[in-house]
């Protein structure tokens, strides 16, 4: 039977990476030395068999500690990683036999906004736009109208990069990815570390793009209350594992209330993962 | 499809760049021009009053030339680390474009920009050495023919310099600078290759470094004419035709491995 086409599929998808092993005990000076020469690796199974289906128009949120797997998911999908196992699939095109075609049509914010500091937001989004085929005058323009409904102040958009606030900062990586309209939209932790009225302007911006056009967007968050505010479903993503998945209701309904008041999304992740989402994983 | 005119275009962004990125670090640029300068004259002033003007404008020719080979080497890998230190280069391999275009916007960069500032040295010189360098002599054609066929094989080394960059940014620096440390030495820039010990002579005759410099101070010195230097330069043509693909397969290579053990990303 043909499976239908999803915005985003993920299915089964697998990542390993080695690092030096940790340890504690107290070692020798020849160990130590070995350590150094020849270090032990460990195995850290980063993705963990992971299966998603996103629909057009939807909100996919993934909640879950640092070092839970979430960034490395979104590596995945955006063609930065290349999976051990598994598919990923961006409207039907696979991320690594059809990359090119998968690059075109998406676009990413990271939680850190990585532009060429000394360069001004104008040089470093005129730049992002012409790697889109986007001629600088029409990406200009564009980010213009971007960054003014995300409340930044476009006679800033001349200043270096360095100059402007993490809040700032953040709102031209939103404009850096909107800027080329991707029907799928990657939000790795975009509001992490903003102060509150700029974590409101970007949230009130994704809900307006999700209203505007048929995009996809993924999602990734530690804040309960955005993943609320904005997913129309939610994975919980622990060791690189997903632990649970649905509607925000469908997840309360499945956690049992505490003291007789009803539960929490964060009840829920602890409930869970036995941590608070903003534990070291 | 590989669409020619819109890759040609896109790869202007990272010439656009790059340009930019020279204005904003403004006094940088001035203290490694300074820098060429002084280079350039402490190796030429050496043979002042020791040896004829020739023997000086053959150092200073070596300074000038291995300058603008090692922008041409470095500036690609150079590219690659700064991306990698800024963050960025997970958004440029993001991006829907060819990694051919990526690399051929950041060689014609090192290729204006090797220029640019190997020119502006070049036309400095004779204020400081007056009548001891005399470049009444030279044989300009030939010696741009020559800096643009030697900028292929430069361009081929540049690309498989930029994979160690691309792995470490840190060990990557150190890599780039022992590759160009080896071709200093063998390729004749100072001095005859013939001086250099027997065993290290056939390393210097693979070295594209060697016949650029032959036929630049050929043209210079002796206003030699391009088809006096048609060997060397078919030469340099063949290596630079060879270098190239090598230099994109070898950065293929390199990236498949940094998508594969996670390379790319800064942190997070």
């Amino acid at each position: 039977m043909e499976q239908p086409i999803y915005g985003l599929a993920v299915r089964g998808v697998r990542k390993h990476f080695y690092r030096n092993k940790r340890t504690n005990d107290k070692q020798r000076i020849h160990q130590k030395i070995r350590q150094i020469l020849k270090p032990e690796k460990e195995i850290v199974r980063a993705v963990n068999d992971i299966s998603l289906e996103v629909n057009i128009g939807e909100i996919y949120g993934i909640l879950g500690a640092n070092g839970s797997g979430k960034s490395t998911l979104i590596r995945l999908i955006s063609t930065l990683l290349t999976p051990d196992a598994g598919s990923i699939q961006v409207f039907g095109d696979d991320v690594v036999t059809d990359s090119l075609k998968v690059r075109r049509v998406m676009n990413r914010v990271s939680v850190e906004a990585s532009f060429f500091k000394r360069l001004s937001s104008a040089e470093n989004l005129i730049y992002a736009a012409r790697l889109y085929g986007i001629p600088a005058a029409a990406a200009e323009r564009k980010a213009k109208q971007i960054l003014e409904r995300l409340g930044f102040d476009a006679d800033r958009m001349n200043e270096e990069m360095e100059h402007l606030s993490r809040g700032m900062q953040q709102k031209v990586a939103v404009a850096r990815a909107l800027l080329t309209a991707p029907m799928l939209l990657l939000l790795d932790e975009p509001t992490t570390g903003l102060d509150p009225k700029s974590k409101r302007d970007v949230q009130a911006f994704i809900e307006e793009i999700r209203q505007e056009r048929n995009a996809v967007i993924l999602l990734t968050t530690h804040d309960m209350v955005e993943a609320e505010r904005l997913c129309d479903k939610i994975a919980i993503i622990d060791e690189g594992k997903f632990i649970a998945e649905g509607t925000v209701a469908e997840l309360i309904a499945n956690t049992p209330s505490q003291n007789g008041t009803p539960a929490t999304l964060e009840d829920v992740f602890i409930a869970l993962t036995g941590k608070a989402i903003t534990e070291e994983a | 499809m590989f669409n020619l005119v819109r890759e040609t275009v896109v790869s202007y962004a990272f010439i656009e760049r790059n340009f930019n990125l020279v204005k904003r670090y403004l006094s940088w640029e001035i203290l490694f021009f300074s820098y060429s300068i002084v280079n350039a004259l402490t190796i030429g002033l050496i043979m002042v009053g020791r040896g004829s003007s020739q023997d000086v404008l053959y150092l200073v020719l070596g300074a000038l030339i291995w300058g603008f080979l090692s922008i041409m080497m470095r500036e690609v890998s150079d590219a690659i680390t700064w991306e990698r230190w800024e963050g960025t280069i997970e958004y440029t391999f993001m991006a829907p474009i060819y990694r051919i275009t990526h690399l051929v916007g950041s060689c014609l960069f090192a290729i204006l920009y090797g220029l640019l500032r190997t020119g502006l040295v070049l036309a400095i010189m004779p204020f400081f050495f007056g009548e001891h360098i005399d470049l009444g002599n030279a044989n300009w054609l030939t010696m741009s023919v020559t800096v643009l066929i030697s900028s292929l094989s430069f361009i081929g080394i540049g690309l498989m310099a930029a994979i160690f960059p691309l792995l470490s940014p840190e060990k990557g620096q150190a890599a780039t600078g022992i590759i160009q440390s080896v071709l200093l030495l063998v390729s004749g820039i100072y001095y005859e290759i013939e001086v250099l010990p027997e065993w290290l002579q056939p390393i210097s005759k693979v070295s594209p470094a060697t016949y650029t410099l032959r036929s630049i101070r050929a043209s210079v010195l002796d206003n030699a004419s391009i088809e006096s230097q048609m060997g060397n330069l078919l030469l340099l043509f063949v290596i630079g035709v060879l270098l190239i693909p090598f230099g994109f397969w070898v950065f293929h290579l390199g990236e498949k491995y940094a998508k594969r053990v996670g390379r790319l990303k800064r942190s997070g």
